[in-house]
């Protein structure tokens, strides 16, 4: 146990000096810019959308799965909330309840469809989320015919732009906290404690660390990992909304390049690609670290073709340092 | 191999071992594990570099420092877990690396196949070079690696554990092609946990101890009981334990009614007495693994009924199984009974989280507790229940998936191998941990490929021939040659 404690309290601490350093030559860099409390609320605003995809993302990959498709249920989902809330004949708060449900219940749906052949057949779930990938957005294309479809309710404004607490933070010279921030917030706090402390989260390791085993221990490995495509769908569902929020409508190609985003905060948190191993927050992390990289790169006027460049070797390198570490500590 | 040294983190594995080998001798290696034997053989095959020591072949010092540079000096490694690509064929497996080329660039699939079946005659063995690999015996995989070996012009051939998924038949056959490889000057180096047959094959006898050479002797001159006493340090008058008698009055806890699976076996019809422990022998692949994974529904059974102490279980899967009472020890621990990169803790509770879940959370100190008085009960050698199952050795392991199985309310215990590939120390406790079952009135089914371990460790015995019971032998009536002639079909 105190070997444990003293392994994660090395890491930790490895880790955040690392990062304070890193921020703080970006800082100099950046001539003061980026460690501005607005700069570092958007920073914290644009992850959003990742951060909650990485989530569902990281329960699916401990499973040592992977789903392709959330990119597109961002599209499909946000499509369908869009046209449902333009078609309902309420307003306000209701509204937002009924098209989050909605949209959870298309993006949670589209979790189970990606699930059943995984389970059921045994097919791997790269084909079969890369099919949904396909599917959801093309479907996303057909109902709305290839154009955002616009919010008229105003109702979503606040969700997607809105801030809590602004008047008595701008008063000690803060930004308020955005409320999708908070969405953020929430949501991760309650799968990391579901994926630690409850046996749901065990048997995620434990059908990643060793399917068969799980199985002979009792485990329904279908029911667990069926659950986590449709946590996964689900995750998608909010990300869309708070991004339809944000822009006021329901796009059908927001997503593109996003599911391949998510995966990459799931890795560059330490997840590993073949199960058995990840966290939430570490995921939270990854996201964190790649838009401060964005947020610097704009700041620093990088053209974006670069941004790439840089993207990609830091998420090499991100893995290449883990697995080293890794290694030290195993031996 | 002289001095050998090599230290793992906390561990001095080996403590300047001295070791040699002659032409055309089968040198026996033994001792418990964690003795140094698998360390000692990696360094030779170039796998892990010693920490200091030399090592000499035909008088002249080498390094190894890589499997290339092992095989080039003529030594082949076979490891127990086999290094065949699964898919690839008898063929492809044995040339792999070594691939005869046509025209500069193409793969010369009948010369390949000319070279293969030259080597094979040679060994006086047939392969099927029609299936990829997986699909071939423990046997005919072993076949696949010692061909392997010959055609990269191996002259030292090490072999650990060659017969641990072997039946009787087999091995035979395997020591025969052993003593005709001897006789054309290749040697052997045989790391074996089944003393019985070590003087069968051996020349010589080495044995190794917490890291050293404790005796090296020709194989005549150091008897089985002495070897023990070398390996342990000390004599184990009695291999197995006294099994308490089984009460007249005592009801019948396990009841298999004509029971078939897919799997292959098909009308199986016994009955197993609370504090009766049943033996199921036969040779691998008759059967005798999928009889106790139909009953604890590891595959569902598509015939037959299973009661648990009267009380008809509806076999659906582990999970149902596991509810009436049945525990299934696993003959493979890596690949089925434990997630090894979990910890001591998370293995032990994970057949029962529920018992250990409080309002949807799981209840750690609960968890630790019992781990922690499992530990103690089993003595898990293991810093902590934190500990991380991968890193311990495999007797504890063992231990770590019986614990699992001891926390919960299971009546019946179906052990597979339950002793496969751990040291004499552990087999000792996992077989006193059995009559405590006994005691306290569970019904234990044992398969065993061991004939001591089921002679010894069984009230009575099932023999096992082509997924049917073959013939039933109480204790008292049964002999290794009764067993081996009904599970070879020599008798009925």
């Amino acid at each position: 146990m105190a070997q444990a404690a003293r392994r994660f309290a090395i890491r930790a601490g490895v880790v955040a000096a690392l990062l304070i350093v890193v921020v703080l030559v970006i800082n100099v860099f950046s001539h003061g810019a980026f460690l501005t409390p607005e700069n570092l609320t958007n920073v914290l605003r644009q992850i959003t959308y990742n951060a909650i995809l990485a989530i569902g993302q990281t329960f699916v990959i401990i499973t040592a799965g992977i789903d392709l498709s959330v990119g597109s249920l961002i599209e499909l989902t946000g499509v369908v909330m869009a046209q449902f809330a333009n078609a309902m004949p309420f307003d306000g708060f209701p509204l937002i309840v009924a098209t989050l449900l909605v949209g959870l219940a298309v993006g949670c749906s589209a979790g189970l469809i990606n699930a059943l052949p995984v389970v059921r057949l045994n097919l791997p779930p790269f084909i079969t989320t890369l099919a949904m990938m396909l599917m959801a957005r093309g479907l996303a294309f057909k109902l709305s015919h290839g154009r955002p479809v616009g919010l008229n309710s105003t109702a979503f404004n606040n969700t997607g732009i809105g801030f809590l607490f602004e008047g008595p933070l701008r008063h000690i010279g803060l930004p308020g906290i955005p409320i999708a921030v908070l969405w953020m917030a929430v949501l991760v706090t309650i799968f990391a404690i579901v994926l630690v402390r409850t046996p749901f989260g065990r048997y995620v390791f434990a059908i990643g660390g060793n399917e068969e085993a799980a199985r002979l221990a009792g485990i329904d490995v279908r029911l667990v990992k069926t659950m986590v495509y449709v946590i996964s769908g689900g995750c998608a569902a909010i990300a869309s909304l708070l991004l339809m929020a944000r822009f006021a409508s329901g796009s059908p190609n927001t997503g593109i390049g996003s599911e391949l985003q998510s995966i990459a905060a799931v890795v560059v948190g330490g997840t590993s690609l073949m199960g058995g191993r990840g966290s939430v927050v570490a995921s939270f992390f990854g996201a964190l670290l790649i838009g401060m990289l964005n947020n610097v790169m704009n700041l620093l006027n990088i053209e974006s073709y670069t941004q790439d460049i840089v993207l990609g070797a830091v998420i090499l390198i991100a893995v290449i340092f883990d697995q080293l570490r890794r290694r030290y500590f195993t031996s | 191999m002289e001095g050998i040294v090599k230290t793992f983190p906390g561990v001095r594995a080996l403590d300047g071992v001295t070791f040699e080998v002659e032409r055309g001798e089968v040198h026996a290696l033994v001792g418990e594990n964690g003795a140094g034997k698998s360390t000692l053989m990696k360094i030779l095959a170039g796998a892990e570099r010693a920490d200091s020591g030399t090592i000499a072949v035909d008088g002249k010092p080498v390094t190894i420092d890589g499997p290339r540079a092992a095989e080039n000096l003529g030594i082949g490694m076979i490891y127990q877990e086999f290094n065949l690509v699964p898919d690839l064929g008898v063929v492809e497996n044995i040339l792999l690396g070594h691939e005869p080329i046509a025209r500069g660039i193409f793969l010369d699939a009948p010369a390949a196949e000319r070279a293969v079946t030259a080597a094979l005659s040679e060994l006086g063995i047939g392969l099927p070079f029609d299936r990829p690999a997986r699909r071939l015996s423990v046997a005919q995989q072993q076949m696949t690696e010692i061909a392997k070996s010959l055609v990269r012009k191996a002259r030292l051939i090490v072999m650990d554990e060659p017969t641990a998924a072997l039946t009787e038949r087999e091995i035979e056959a395997l020591f025969a092609l052993i003593r005709k490889l001897k006789a054309q000057g290749v040697a052997f180096v045989y790391i074996s946990h089944r003393l019985e047959e070590v003087p069968r094959i051996a020349d010589r006898i080495t044995v190794l101890r917490d890291g050293r050479t404790i005796a090296t002797k020709p194989a005549p001159e150091m008897p089985q009981d002495e070897m023990i006493r070398l390996m342990v340090g000390r004599a184990l008058d009695t291999h197995f334990p006294e099994l308490p008698a089984v009460a007249l009055d005592a009801p019948v806890m396990l009841r298999v009614h004509a029971l078939s699976a897919s799997t292959g076996p098909s009308g199986i019809d016994f009955e197993v007495r609370a504090g009766e422990i049943v033996g199921l022998a036969g040779l691998v692949g008759a059967g005798r693994t999928e009889i106790v994974r139909a009953i604890a529904g590891a595959d569902i059974p598509n015939g037959g009924e299973v009661d648990v102490a009267g009380k008809r279980v509806v076999v659906r899967g582990p999970h149902s199984a596991i509810e009436a009472g049945i525990a299934l020890i696993t003959e493979d621990r890596k690949a089925q009974g434990l997630v090894l990169g979990m910890t001591v803790r998370e293995n032990v509770t994970l057949a029962h989280l529920d018992a250990y879940t409080h309002r949807f959370f799981v209840d750690r100190a609960a968890e630790t507790k019992i781990t922690t008085r499992e530990i103690d009960e089993l003595s898990i050698r293991t810093p902590s229940p934190e500990q991380i199952v991968r890193n311990l050795s495999g007797g504890n392991q063992q231990k770590v998936v019986l614990a699992k199985w001891l926390i919960g309310e299971a009546r019946v215990f179906l052990f597979d191998e339950p002793t496969r590939g751990i040291d004499i120390g552990a087999k000792a406790e996992i077989y006193g941990l059995m009559v405590e079952l006994l005691r306290h009135g569970a019904a234990i089914v044992m398969v065993s490929s061991e004939l001591p371990e089921v002679l010894g460790m069984s009230d009575r015995i099932l023999v096992i021939r082509d997924g049917r019971i073959a013939a039933e032998f109480s204790r008292s009536e049964a002999t290794p040659d009764k067993i081996i002639s009904v599970a070879t079909g020599v008798a009925a």
